[in-house]
């Protein structure tokens, strides 16, 4: 049963399947985002409050959830590295680190420039927006302790123990609307059963999520081969494989 | 000493620790003397005015002791680790996590404790009445404990790197903001006369949370910056 984690674990299986995968997961994504984008921005009714500027939120919300949910997956990759000593999860942290990191930033800015028309200002210091500039630092502070180790395998170690404890910061985010009184709004979408928003307006946002989702994947494979590259540099199978392809 | 049993381990580390900083006196008040300057530029930066520093004072007074902590969390392992006596303990058998925790416990008693003694001048010096007084101490003592905790995991993780310092705060103050808004918020309703149950309690969680796991991830940390 757990024949297919360990193959997954190999270096050369791991960087054949992310190459066999990655278009895959990148077209899918590419024609997801084009269509959702068309059903936010122009099949979606405008909001009765808000008009047309609530269409920010087809970038916003997803890319905040990622920003979250790369965290998560950067941390379990990070733990399983720790536990069962699998060096291709450490790989799969380090690659995470950045795009997690660049979804935050998006996440940030799309709702810097949302909340300039509803709120009436740039910044605000709310929790929900603090937690998320808190999150940042912490990609960032990771990128910079992997950065000062010259030895991968210490980097790798030192980082993941930074990024297990990191996982607090989680939770905070995430509920930080519902803890506080807070100027960011409730949740609305995550809501199973009866969501507190219009089917027509509800479904380019999963749509685009699931797009951000494999756009995630598809570029999570590039960095992981790439990952590969650099720490098998000096493996036969990597010059047999670069030779032949 | 070959029969005695985990406490009396602690308790060599803690009487060593102590005896090693009463002889080193200067580096012990060192923090101290940080934090009485940095509240000092705050007067000078924004107005002498009492009333408006009253307003300020707790953020001021928390923000100082985080930052004094921070500045002596590079004195925590780095002389153990520089002379070897860390790779000694590493190879002792001995749960290094117990180790690491009495180091902490030890540095919490040199350095937050003396912080939370100073806070009352220092408060006073910035305008809180005399009746915040007692909360102000508990916050600090149970998140000066939390910054620790949270800090000694930064260090050991830092502890291999040169010029760790300015890392090592990247990493250790976006953890410890939630101490931070906790402990102002409690001295902010204390100064208005409301209760400040709530937040203290959040701070003891914080503090039981962070000293239950921060020795495991303290000693995973210093497991990889000792071997090399």
């Amino acid at each position: 049963m757990w024949l297919w984690f360990h193959k997954l674990s190999s270096p050369p299986y791991a960087y054949r399947m992310a190459t066999l995968l990655r278009p895959w997961f990148f077209w899918t994504a590419l024609a997801l985002i084009v269509f959702a984008a068309y059903g936010g921005l122009v099949l979606a009714p405008p909001d009765y409050q808000q008009k047309d500027a609530f269409r920010i939120i087809y970038v916003h919300a997803p890319a905040a959830i990622m920003s979250l949910q790369v965290y998560v997956v950067m941390a379990i990759a990070a733990a399983v590295g720790v536990i069962w000593r699998i060096k291709l999860a450490h790989a799969v942290a380090a690659a995470c680190a950045p795009v997690g990191a660049a979804f935050t930033v998006v996440a940030l800015a799309t709702g810097s420039i949302y909340g300039k028309p509803m709120w009436g200002t740039w910044w605000e210091w709310d929790p929900r927006i603090t937690s998320e500039l808190i999150q940042l630092f912490l990609y960032l502070g990771y990128m910079a302790l992997r950065a000062s180790f010259d030895d991968t395998q210490r980097a790798d170690r030192a980082s993941a123990i930074l990024a297990i404890v990191g996982v607090v910061n989680v939770p905070i985010v995430k509920y930080s609307v519902v803890w506080w009184n807070s100027l960011h709004q409730a949740p609305t979408i995550s809501k199973i059963g009866k969501p507190s928003i219009e089917l027509s307006m509800a479904w380019p946002l999963y749509t685009m999520l699931l797009g951000f989702m494999l756009y995630f994947a598809a570029v999570l494979c590039d960095r992981v081969r790439s990952e590969i590259l650099r720490r098998e540099r000096n493996a036969n199978w990597l010059v047999e494989t670069v030779k032949t392809s | 000493m070959q029969s005695s049993g985990l406490g009396a381990l602690v308790r060599l580390v803690i009487v060593r620790d102590l005896r090693l900083a009463v002889r080193h006196w200067d580096q012990v008040i060192q923090p101290l003397i940080f934090f009485a300057i940095i509240t000092t530029l705050f007067p000078l930066a924004i107005s002498p005015a009492l009333d408006e520093l009253r307003r300020i004072a707790p953020g001021i007074v928390w923000v100082a002791a985080m930052l004094a902590s921070l500045l002596a969390l590079e004195s925590l392992f780095r002389p153990d680790v520089e002379d070897g006596t860390m790779e000694q303990w590493v190879l002792s058998g001995q749960p290094l996590s117990l180790l690491l925790l009495a180091k902490v416990v030890t540095h919490w008693l040199l350095t937050g404790l003396p912080l939370v003694l100073m806070s009352p001048l220092v408060g006073t010096a910035l305008g809180m009445p005399q009746s915040v007084w007692p909360t102000l101490m508990a916050t600090l003592a149970l998140g000066t404990g939390s910054l620790s905790m949270l800090g000694g995991v930064g260090a050991a993780l830092t502890v291999a790197v040169r010029r760790g310092s300015v890392l090592l705060a990247l990493l250790v103050l976006p953890l410890e903001m939630p101490v931070l808004i906790f402990g102002a918020r409690a001295v902010d309703l204390a100064m208005q006369g409301e209760p400040v149950a709530g937040p203290l309690n959040l701070l003891a969680a914080l503090l039981l949370f962070f000293a239950s796991l921060g020795p495991f991830a303290m000693a995973a940390a210093m497991r990889v910056s000792v071997e090399s």
